[in-house]
């Protein structure tokens, strides 16, 4: 039993480093249940069970996460941020971001400035990252 | 009295054989000690030419934990959260990329641009996170 937990485990954090990786490709549910060979219900359902929340959240956080970085560290407009974090809209995007952030991608960006000391990139992307747990 | 040096870090691993060949046969370390001391397998790794840092390769049970304690191990660390992380540099991220790719290495982060160099992340077999970089700023 616990070997299978440690299969599924394994499978859903592949999908998982899959969305950290190629967040800026359009990663569908299908594509995703591909990389973890398990039914598109399924894996909704267990990536739930093992990370906290659904693969399309944990996706949004992390190209929001992308977006709040590329806010503060280019000169890209708007429009460039949504494209190279891999929203298809425009609105989707600014309305994703705002329900995430609180806020929209320009205030962000007019309130906040770049943080002083680098660290790597896996801490920040694992931190940085606006929460769904409340 | 001035502790001087890191000599030594700790991950876990599930299967010890097969995390030779992925840390030996993949990522290119050596072996620098393989000891059955009874109780467990002390297995240790190096970079080649580092031998003054290893890394213990351990696989979690009994006696060291009980049972149900393994369990409860092997489950975070296939979630990727038992808190193993390896730093590692190189002298050209995107060639030893590259190499990685080639040999089938999961890939969390692709080569990223970033103030400190050039870095990009792995994991390995288990759900322990590695990062590699080349570093342009030297400490």
């Amino acid at each position: 039993m616990s070997r299978a937990v440690e299969q599924t485990n394994r499978a859903m954090l592949r999908a998982r480093d899959a969305m950290d990786r190629a967040y800026a490709q359009p990663l569908d549910i299908p594509t995703l249940a591909r990389i973890a060979y398990v039914s598109e219900a399924h894996f909704i359902r267990t990536f739930r069970a093992t990370f906290g929340e659904t693969p399309h959240r944990y996706l949004q956080r992390r190209r929001v996460e992308r977006a709040m970085y590329l806010l503060l560290h280019t000169e890209q407009d708007v429009t460039e941020v949504c494209h190279a974090v891999g929203f298809g809209s425009l609105g989707t995007f600014s309305r994703t971001f705002r329900q995430i952030v609180g806020e929209s991608p320009t205030d962000y960006r007019k309130r906040r400035t770049a943080p002083a000391a680098p660290v790597p990139g896996c801490f920040t992307k694992a931190w940085k990252r606006p929460s769904s747990f409340g | 009295m001035t502790m001087n040096a890191i000599s030594r870090s700790q991950v876990y691993v599930l299967d010890q054989d097969e995390a030779l060949d992925f840390y030996v046969g993949k990522l290119g370390l050596e072996v620098h000690t393989d000891q059955d001391l009874g109780f467990m397998r002390w297995l240790t790794v190096n970079l080649p030419g580092d031998r003054q840092r290893e890394i213990l390769l351990e696989k979690p049970g009994p006696p060291s934990l009980d049972p149900a304690t393994a369990e409860q191990v092997r489950e975070l660390l296939t979630k990727g959260a038992a808190g193993g992380f390896l730093f590692m540099t190189t002298d050209d991220a995107h060639k030893t990329y590259e190499d990685l790719v080639a040999k089938g290495v999961d890939i969390t982060d692709e080569p990223m641009e970033r103030p400190y160099g050039t870095d990009f992340g792995i994991r390995d077999p288990f759900g322990n996170k590695i990062r590699i970089g080349q570093m342009s700023v030297q400490p």
